[in-house]
C-alpha cells in the first residue's frame, strides 16, 4: 500500500487479548499502522480502500516462533522468499527462522542477510534466532549482542542442543545481559541417538529404535535448574511430554522466567501415525513408515498427547509454532532410518488449531490469538506487534472460522512437500494476511 | 497399489490371519518332497522372474530364496547392494523401480532399515517378499520355524516356547512371537535387560501389568483374527501368550521349544553387555539350562550361529537341535512363498492340523 493511502478492515468481529478486545470493530490502517478503531455506529473516513470482513475473525498479526527457511545454503528446500510465501497464504505476518542455515546463522552478516532477503521477498516479517555457540557445536559462545544489533530476537542451537550444562549455564548468563531469550531444543542425546521415532509399543511393533520420552524431559528439567540458577528467560521448543509439560507448569507455578511452545502436529497425532498414516480411508490396508512421519521431537503417544493438550488448556504452553521443516522430496524418500527430521507446518497450523483445539472446545477464540499472536511477541518483545491497538504495526490475520478446505500437498506454496496433513480437510483457515498494512495473501 | 490382482505382497507374519499361516505351512509341506526327488524341478513358475534384491549380506537366506525359485522353474536374478544406495548415487526408490521396470514377477528384499519392503510395495508391480527387514520381520524365517516345530510337535497350538537373546534387535523373535501367539502358542521370551524390552508384550497388544518381572498378554483366539484383551492371568485364567521373563531360567523352564537368537557381536561395541565370554555363562544355552525344559524340547536357531556363546557346541550338536532341519524346511518354505505371491493358490496338506 502507497504511503497515506487508508485501509478499512471493515465488519469484521476484532479479537485482540492484548488489549482485552473481542468485538464487532473496523481497523482503519494508515501508512502501515493501526489508525484508529471505529465501532459499528460510527462513520468511516472517505477514500479508504475497503476489504469487508464482515463473519470473519480480525486478529493482530501471527507469529510463528519456530520456522526453518533454510536459506542461506539449503534453498533447494526452501527460499526465504518461498517460506514467507507459504507463511502468509498460513496465516503468518511474522516468522522467526532457526540458525540452523549453511553456513549457521551465528554471526551478525547472516542475520543482516536473512533480514534482507524478507525485505526483498516483501511477504512476511523474518525475525531470525541466531546460535547460542559458533556453529552450534556447543563449543564457544557465538556474538549474541552483534546478533541482537542486527535484530535477532533470541537465540537457540535448536536441533543441536547444548549438551554441556555449563556452557548452556554460561550462555544463560551472557543472553540476560542482552535480554534475549534462550530456546532449547529439549533432547539428551545420550537417551535418543539412532532414534527416528518415540519410544514406546509402536516402535517396539514397527522395529524402529525408540526416541525416549525422557531424553526431552531430563533436558527440560537440566534448563529449567539453569534459569532459577542464571534468572534468564528460557524458552522451550517444541514440548511434546508429559514430563516437560509438568516441568515447566511446576517452573511457572514458582515463577520462574520459562515459556514454551506446542507444534500443531504433537496436539494432533499420536505416533500411531508411524503405523499407519491412511486414516482408514485406503480400504483397511495400513500405510506404515511414512517418513513424513519423522521429526524431533517425534510424534508421541496418547498420555503425551493428552498432557500437551492440557497445558493448552490450562495456560502452561504459552505459543503455538510450527517447526516447519521442509526437506526435499528425494530426501524423504529415503529408508525410514535415514529420512531427514521434519515435516511443513506452516499452511495447515491454523487449520488444525481450528479442528483439534477451537472445535473440540479444548480453547477459545481468544485463547488461540493468543497462542499464534500475544504471546509470542511478548516473548521475543516485538515492539508493536501481537496486538492491533491504535499506533501498533498493522500486521493482521483475517480468519473466517467457518471455511472448509482442503490441504494439499501438491498446492502447498512451500517449495517443499513434506507434511503428512496431505488431503486433510479443515473447518477455519487464514483468508486474508496483512503485513505492514499491504494485503499480501487474499484466498 | 496398482499391482496385478493375483500378486500378493509378504511384508510380515502381522499382517496374516492364522488360516493364511496354516495356508503357507501347508503348500510348503506339499512342496517339501520335490527337495528329495532324483530331479529337483518342477515347472510351477516357468516363465516368471523373481529377483532378490539384498542390501544386506545374506548366504543362507539368499541361497534357499534362489534354490526355492530354481526348484520351481522360475528365472532367479540376485542383486546384492554391499554399499548404501545414496552412496552409489541412486535412492532406494530409483533401484527398485528400474528392477521393477524389467517386469519380474517377485522382488525379494532385504534390508537393515525397518520398513522398507513396505515402502516398495507401495510403488512396485512385482509382489514383495520380505526377506528381513532391519529389526521388524523376518517372516520366511519364521515360516521355516513353525514348519520344523510342526514337524516334529505335529501342531503348535499349546506348546510353550521359550525365546531368548536379543530381543530389542530381532526380526526374528518379532515375527515368531506374532506367528506362534496367533497359532495359539505361549511365548516367552528373556535376555540381558538391556536386549529385552520390559513391555515387550505390548508386540501383541497387552500392556504391562506392573512391576513383578512378569508382563502378560492375553490372546484368546476366536476364527482367523485373533482378539487381544487385557491381561490379568490369574483372575481370568486365561492363556497368557507372551511373557517377559527376568531370568532365562524361567523362559526355559518346562518349554517344548527353546529357540535362540544370534547375538550380534557389534551390541557389545554398543555396550549393551560387558563381553562375549560373560554373554555365554549367564545367558548362553547350555545342556545343563537346557534340563530345565521339557525332556522331549527342541532347539531352534536361526543362524549363523555363535558357538560357544549363545549355544554351547554339545547342545548345538546334539540330536536336539534342529538347526539342520530349519535350514532344510527354508526352501519349501520360500517355494510356497514364491508360489503364492506370484498368484498360486494354496494347496491344503493331508497332514494338515488346527
Amino acid at each position: 500500500m502507497n504511503s497515506g493511502m487508508k485501509l478499512l478492515i471493515a465488519g469484521g468481529h476484532l479479537i485482540d487479548p492484548a488489549a482485552q478486545e473481542n468485538t464487532g470493530m473496523s481497523i482503519l490502517i494508515e501508512d502501515g499502522r493501526v489508525a484508529a478503531w471505529i465501532g459499528p455506529n460510527e462513520t468511516a473516513p472517505e477514500g479508504c480502500e475497503i476489504f469487508d470482513a464482515s463473519g470473519l475473525l480480525v486478529a493482530p498479526g501471527f507469529i510463528d516462533m519456530h520456522v526453518h527457511l533454510r536459506e542461506p545454503g539449503q534453498e533447494h528446500k526452501e527460499t526465504i522468499a518461498s517460506g514467507c510465501a507459504a507463511a502468509v497464504a498460513g496465516g503468518w505476518t511474522s516468522v522467526c527462522p532457526m540458525p540452523n542455515t549453511q553456513p549457521v546463522n551465528d554471526n551478525a552478516a547472516i542475520t543482516r542477510y536473512m533480514i534482507e532477503q524478507a525485505e526483498r521477498a516483501g511477504l512476511a516479517n523474518v525475525f531470525p534466532i541466531g546460535a547460542i555457540t559458533k556453529s552450534s557445536d556447543g563449543g564457544e559462545l557465538a556474538e549474541m549482542g552483534e546478533m541482537k544489533a542486527a535484530g535477532a530476537v533470541a537465540v537457540s542451537d535448536d536441533g543441536r542442543p547444548v549438551p554441556n550444562a555449563g556452557m548452556m549455564r554460561r550462555a544463560m548468563q551472557y543472553a540476560k545481559d542482552f535480554d534475549l531469550p534462550v530456546i532449547d531444543h529439549c533432547e539428551d542425546k545420550s537417551l535418543s541417538s539412532g532414534g527416528v521415532m518415540h519410544e514406546g509399543k509402536v516402535s517396539l511393533l514397527l522395529g524402529l529404535k525408540g526416541m525416549p520420552a525422557l531424553a526431552e524431559d531430563i533436558d527440560a528439567v537440566r534448563d529449567i535448574i539453569l534459569a532459577r540458577d542464571t534468572g534468564a528467560h528460557v524458552h522451550i521448543a517444541h514440548v511434546s511430554t508429559k514430563g516437560t509439560v509438568e516441568a515447566v507448569r511446576r517452573a511457572k507455578d514458582e515463577g520462574l522466567n520459562v515459556t514454551c511452545e506446542v507444534t500443531p502436529h504433537h496436539f494432533t497425532l499420536t505416533d500411531r501415525a508411524v503405523e499407519d498414516l491412511s486414516r482408514g480411508s485406503n480400504e483397511g490396508v495400513r500405510v506404515p513408515y511414512d517418513t513424513n512421519t519423522k521429526m524431533a521431537p517425534p510424534l508421541r503417544s496418547e498420555e503425551h498427547l493428552e498432557a500437551v493438550i492440557e497445558g493448552l488448556r490450562d495456560g502452561t504452553i504459552d505459543a503455538i509454532a510450527t517447526d516447519h521443516a521442509p526437506h526435499h522430496a528425494d530426501e524423504k524418500s529415503l529408508e525410514y532410518d535415514r529420512a531427514p527430521f521434519g515435516i511443513t507446518g506452516l499452511e495447515t497450523a491454523v487449520g488444525l488449531a481450528f479442528n483439534e483445539l477451537v472445535h473440540k472446545g479444548v480453547i477459545g477464540l481468544a485463547r488461540l490469538v493468543e497462542l499464534c499472536s500475544t504471546n509470542p511477541a511478548k516473548i521475543f518483545k516485538l515492539e508493536g506487534r501481537g496486538t492491533l491497538a491504535p499506533g501498533s504495526i498493522a500486521d493482521v490475520t483475517i480468519i473466517d472460522p467457518h471455511l472448509v478446505w482442503t490441504y494439499t500437498n501438491a498446492s502447498s506454496l512451500s517449495k517443499s512437500k513434506n507434511s503428512p496433513f496431505d488431503g486433510w480437510q479443515f473447518n477455519g483457515g487464514a483468508v486474508a494476511t496483512v503485513v505492514g498494512g499491504k494485503v499480501v495473501y487474499r484466498r | 497399489m496398482n499391482k496385478p490382482f493375483h500378486r500378493k505382497d509378504l511384508l510380515g507374519i502381522r499382517d496374516l490371519t492364522a488360516e493364511q499361516i496354516i495356508g503357507i505351512l501347508d503348500t510348503a509341506e506339499n512342496f517339501s518332497e520335490i527337495s528329495n526327488r532324483e530331479v529337483k524341478k518342477v515347472p510351477t513358475l516357468r516363465g516368471k522372474t523373481v529377483i532378490n534384491l539384498f542390501f544386506e549380506a545374506s548366504t543362507r537366506t539368499r541361497t534357499s530364496f534362489e534354490l526355492a525359485a530354481k526348484r520351481l522353474s522360475a528365472d532367479a536374478v540376485n542383486i546384492s547392494v554391499s554399499s548404501s544406495s545414496v552412496s552409489k548415487g541412486e535412492s532406494l526408490l530409483d533401484t527398485a523401480m528400474n528392477l521393477d521396470a524389467m517386469a519380474p514377477d517377485c522382488i525379494v528384499v532385504r534390508h537393515s532399515s525397518a520398513g522398507v519392503p513396505h515402502q516398495l510395495a507401495k510403488v512396485s508391480k512385482a509382489a514383495i517378499v520380505n526377506a528381513g527387514d532391519g529389526a521388524n520381520e523376518h517372516p520366511t524365517q519364521a515360516l521355516l520355524d513353525a514348519m520344523t516345530i510342526r514337524e516334529h510337535k505335529k501342531h503348535i497350538e499349546g506348546l510353550e516356547i521359550a525365546i531368548v537373546g536379543d530381543i530389542l534387535h530381532s526380526r526374528v523373535a518379532r515375527s515368531n512371537i506374532h506367528l506362534l501367539t496367533k497359532m495359539g502358542a505361549k511365548v516367552r521370551v528373556a535376555g540381558p535387560g538391556t536386549l529385552v524390552p520390559r513391555d515387550f508384550a505390548y508386540l501383541i497388544g497387552g500392556n504391562p501389568t506392573g512391576r513383578e518381572g512378569v508382563h502378560a498378554a492375553t490372546l484368546s483366539s476366536t476364527g482367523g483374527s485373533p482378539s487381544i484383551s487385557e491381561s490379568n492371568t490369574l483372575a481370568t485364567g486365561r492363556v497368557s501368550a507372551l511373557t517377559v521373563c527376568d531370568h532365562i531360567e524361567d523362559a526355559i523352564r518346562g518349554a517344548d521349544v527353546v529357540m535362540i537368537l544370534r547375538i550380534q557381536r557389534e551390541r557389545q561395541d554398543s555396550a549393551y553387555f560387558p563381553t562375549l565370554r560373560e554373554y555365554a555363562i549367564h545367558y548362553g544355552l547350555t545342556n545343563r539350562r537346557l534340563d530345565l525344559a521339557k525332556k522331549d524340547a527342541i532347539v531352534l536357531h536361526p543362524g549363523p550361529m555363535n558357538r560357544g556363546i549363545e549355544l554351547a557346541s554339545d547342545v548345538a550338536d546334539s540330536s536336539r537341535s534342529l538347526i539342520l532341519d530349519q535350514v532344510k524346511y527354508g526352501v519349501a518354505v520360500r517355494m510356497a512363498v514364491l508360489y503364492l505371491s506370484t498368484g498360486g493358490t494354496a494347496i491344503s496338506s493331508s497332514k494338515g492340523e488346527q
